[in-house]
C-alpha cells in the first residue's frame, strides 16, 4: 500500500515528467505579434492607387501572376482590376473578367451566371477602373483568425503566409472583407498579395508597380516623409476601402467613388 | 481547378477570389458537435437535476455522446487543405483565433465524458473482470479479460460506500460537463459569429443560437436512436424467444419506452421554443436595423434561400414537429416523424448559416450558389460532397456499436 507521502512524491514525479515534453511546445503570444507590429521600424510599406490613371489594360495582373507563380489560367489572382459602369438611371454594373488579366477587351459586362450585359454608350455616365490588391491592414483580421499563426505581419506592415505551416482551414479567407485571399491551386494553402515582399526586400518595386504603364500603382514607405507616395497620402484627398470593418487598410486610393465596393 | 470552383456558381459581380470555401463539411461540423453537446445535456438532466423519468435514456445518451465525440472533428479533418498538418493547432495554437481553442475545449470535454462514463460503468467493469477471471476459455474472453482489468484502473471495491462515492462523482462530473458542453458548442457558434467580414454570421447571438439548437438536435437524435435501438432489442428478443431457449426478458419494453420518449420530447419542446425565439429575434433585428448589408441579406433570406429557410428549416423543421408533439394522443410513430423533422430542421439551420453566409459576395453586388457534389468521382468530391457527409453521419453508430460491447447501455448495473 502507498502512503500519502509516497503518493505525493510519485504524483509530482509523473506530473513533472509529463510537463517536460509539453515545455517543447511553442506557444504563440499575440502580444508579441502586436509588439512587432507597433515597433518603431524605419519602414511601413503602403500602396497608392490612382483610379484616374488606370485604363484597365491588365498588365499588372499578368505581371503579378508570372512573378508570383500563381497559375496563369487559374481563376484566382493576387491582384485584379474591377470595372464599374454607371448608367444614367443609376444602375451600377461591375465586372472583372478573369481578374482582368487580359484587360477589358469587350464593352459587354460580365454578369457571370446572368451572361453578358450590354449597355449603350450614350447611357453611360461614369466608368471607373479600380485595381485591387491586399490592403496589408494595420489591424489584419486574417492574422487574428489564423489558428496556427501561419499568417503574420512583418515589422514593415506586410502580411505574409507561411506555406509550410498553413493548415488550409480557410478561416483567413473567410475573415478577409476584401476577398483578396484564396487557396493556391498548387500548394493548397492560403495565398495572397504581399506587395512582392521578396522584391521589396531586395530594393525593387512590386511587379505590378513596374508593369503599370500609366503610373496608376505606386508603392511607398509611410515612415519616410520625403517619399512621393507619403507626400500624396498626407497632402491629398485619399480614401481607403471598407473602412467600417476597422481593419485600417493601407492601400490608399485617389479618385475613389462611392460606387466602389 | 481552384478549390471551390467545382461547386460554386457565381452570379452578377463576385470578387474573383471568392468561392464557397466552407462547404458541406463545415455544415457537418457544428451539426455533429451540436449532437455531442445536446446528448450530454440530456443525460445531465437526469444525473444533475434528477429528472427520474429520463433514467433509461440518460445512460444511452451519455454513451452516445461519447460515441459522437470522436466524429465531431472528422468533418474538419476532411475539410482541411492540409489535413496532415492538423496537429499544428495543438503545437502552435494562436490564441487570438477561435479555432485555436478547439483542441483544449474538445479534450477537456472528452475527458469529462470519459471520466463520467468510467464512474457510471465502474461496477460493470469490476464485475466483468471478476466473471472473466473465473472462466477464460475462448479467444474472446482471453482478449476481454485484460481489457476489463485495465478499465477498472485497479479500483475493484464495489462495496456500498464505494458505489455511493461513484454516484457523487457522476453527479459532479455531469454538472461540470454542462457548461463545458455548452462552451464546446457555443464556441463553434463563436467561430462564425466573430467573422466581421461576413454580414450574415456576425452577431453576438450566434453562440447562444448554436447552443439552443444543439440541445434540440441532441435530444432529438437521442430519442430517435433510442427508439430505433429499443425496437431492435425487441426484435432480437422475440427472435431469441422463438428460436433460443432461456431468454425471457424485456416483454414490457414497449410501454416503458413510450413513457420515456414522451417525457423526453417535452424537454425537446422547451429547447425548441428557446431556439426559435432567438433565431427569429436575430432575423427581426436585422430587418429593423437594416444596416448596409441588409439589402443583400434580404434578397438571400427572402428570395434565394426562401425555400431552405422558411419551408425546410422553419416550416418542416420547426413548426410541423412542434404541432405533432403538442397534439394529444402522442404515439411512437409521431415521435419518430417529429424528431426526424427536428433533426432536418437543425441541419438546415446549420446549412443556411454556413452556406447561406457565403451565398452573397463580400462586394454585396453578387451571389454565389452552392452545388453539392453528389457522386464521389474524385477524392475532392468525396470529402467535400454528399458521400463524405454520409460517412460522417454513419461513423457515430459504428463507434456506438463498439462502445456498447464494453459499456452496455441496457441492463448493466451502474452508479445512479
Amino acid at each position: 500500500m502507498m502512503n500519502r507521502r509516497q503518493f505525493c512524491k510519485r504524483t509530482i514525479l509523473v506530473a513533472g515528467g509529463m510537463l517536460l515534453p509539453l515545455a517543447a511546445l511553442e506557444l504563440f503570444d499575440p502580444q508579441s505579434l502586436k509588439a512587432g507590429k507597433e515597433g518603431k521600424g524605419k519602414t511601413r510599406w503602403v500602396f497608392l492607387v490612382d483610379i484616374h490613371k488606370c485604363v484597365g489594360c491588365g498588365f499588372c495582373v499578368k505581371a503579378c501572376k508570372i512573378e508570383n507563380e500563381v497559375p496563369y489560367d487559374a481563376h484566382v489572382s493576387r491582384t485584379w482590376v474591377e470595372r464599374y459602369v454607371i448608367t444614367r438611371d443609376g444602375t451600377v454594373l461591375i465586372d472583372s473578367p478573369n481578374s482582368a488579366r487580359d484587360g477589358f477587351i469587350s464593352t459587354k459586362i460580365d454578369q457571370n451566371h446572368h451572361g453578358m450585359a450590354e449597355v449603350k454608350a450614350e447611357e453611360i455616365t461614369k466608368v471607373l477602373l479600380v485595381p485591387k490588391l491586399c490592403n496589408q491592414c494595420d489591424n489584419p483580421p486574417c492574422v487574428q483568425v489564423c489558428p496556427v499563426g501561419a499568417t503574420y505581419q512583418t515589422e514593415d506592415g506586410v502580411v505574409l503566409v507561411d506555406r509550410k505551416w498553413c493548415i488550409g482551414c480557410g478561416y483567413c479567407i473567410m475573415g478577409c472583407p476584401y476577398g483578396v485571399r484564396f487557396f493556391h491551386p498548387v500548394y493548397n494553402v492560403a495565398e495572397k498579395c504581399n506587395f512582392c515582399y521578396h522584391r521589396l526586400s531586395s530594393g525593387m518595386q512590386s511587379a505590378c508597380v513596374d508593369a503599370c504603364p500609366f503610373g496608376a500603382r505606386k508603392i511607398g514607405n509611410l515612415r519616410n516623409p520625403d517619399d512621393p507616395v507619403t507626400k500624396i497620402i498626407t497632402t491629398e484627398p485619399v480614401a481607403v476601402l471598407k473602412e467600417e470593418y476597422g481593419t485600417k487598410p493601407q492601400v490608399f486610393y485617389l479618385g475613389l467613388s462611392m460606387e466602389v465596393k | 481547378m481552384v478549390h471551390g470552383e467545382l461547386w460554386t456558381i457565381k452570379d452578377f459581380f463576385v470578387y474573383p477570389n471568392e468561392y464557397i470555401y466552407w462547404s458541406i463539411q463545415i455544415v457537418m461540423y457544428p451539426f455533429m458537435t451540436g449532437l455531442v453537446a445536446g446528448a450530454f445535456v440530456l443525460s445531465s438532466l437526469y444525473h444533475v437535476f434528477g429528472f427520474k423519468q429520463l433514467k433509461e435514456i440518460a445512460r444511452f445518451s451519455l454513451v452516445f455522446s461519447f460515441a459522437l465525440l470522436p466524429c465531431a472533428p472528422l468533418p474538419l479533418l476532411l475539410h482541411l487543405q492540409q489535413p496532415l498538418r492538423s496537429y499544428y493547432v495543438f503545437m502552435t495554437p494562436h490564441f487570438s483565433s477561435a479555432i485555436a481553442a478547439f483542441g483544449i475545449v474538445f479534450m477537456t470535454y472528452g475527458m469529462i465524458v470519459a471520466a463520467e462514463l468510467w464512474f457510471v460503468y465502474r461496477r460493470h467493469f469490476v464485475e466483468q473482470a471478476a466473471a472473466l477471471a473465473a472462466k477464460r476459455h475462448g479467444l474472446l474472453e482471453e482478449l476481454l479479460y485484460p481489457l476489463f482489468t485495465v478499465l477498472t484502473l485497479g479500483a475493484r471495491d464495489i462495496g456500498e460506500a464505494a458505489l455511493h462515492a461513484d454516484e457523487k462523482a457522476v453527479k459532479f462530473l455531469a454538472a461540470t460537463g454542462i457548461p463545458v458542453a455548452c462552451f464546446l458548442h457555443g464556441y463553434a457558434g463563436f467561430i462564425f459569429g466573430s467573422v466581421k467580414a461576413n454580414a450574415l454570421w456576425m452577431t453576438p447571438l450566434m453562440p447562444v443560437i448554436f447552443i439552443c439548437s444543439a440541445v434540440v438536435s441532441g435530444i432529438a437524435l437521442c430519442i430517435l436512436s433510442f427508439i430505433v435501438v429499443s425496437k431492435l432489442r425487441i426484435f432480437i428478443n422475440s427472435w431469441k424467444l422463438k428460436y433460443v431457449t432461456g431468454h425471457l426478458s424485456d416483454l414490457k419494453l414497449k410501454e416503458a419506452e413510450l413513457a420515456v420518449v414522451t417525457q423526453t420530447s417535452h424537454y425537446l419542446l422547451i429547447f425548441m421554443v428557446l431556439a426559435i425565439t432567438l433565431e427569429l429575434l436575430d432575423l427581426i433585428f436585422r430587418g429593423y436595423t437594416a444596416v448596409k448589408s441588409w439589402d443583400i441579406l434580404r434578397s438571400v433570406i427572402y428570395e434565394k434561400d426562401f425555400f431552405k429557410i422558411f419551408i425546410l428549416q422553419y416550416g418542416l423543421g420547426n413548426l410541423v414537429p412542434f404541432i405533432l408533439l403538442l397534439l394529444p394522443g402522442l404515439n411512437l410513430r409521431r415521435i419518430v416523424i417529429s424528431t426526424t423533422l427536428v433533426l432536418l430542421g437543425v441541419f438546415m439551420m446549420r446549412w443556411n448559416v454556413v452556406i447561406g453566409g457565403q451565398a452573397f459576395s463580400g462586394s454585396f453586388a453578387g451571389f454565389m450558389e452552392y452545388r453539392l457534389p453528389l457522386l464521389p468521382v474524385s477524392f475532392e468530391t468525396f470529402r467535400e460532397g454528399l458521400c463524405g457527409a454520409l460517412f460522417i453521419i454513419g461513423m457515430p453508430y459504428l463507434v456506438f456499436m463498439l462502445l456498447n460491447r464494453v459499456m452496455p447501455v441496457f441492463g448493466a448495473h451502474e452508479a445512479e
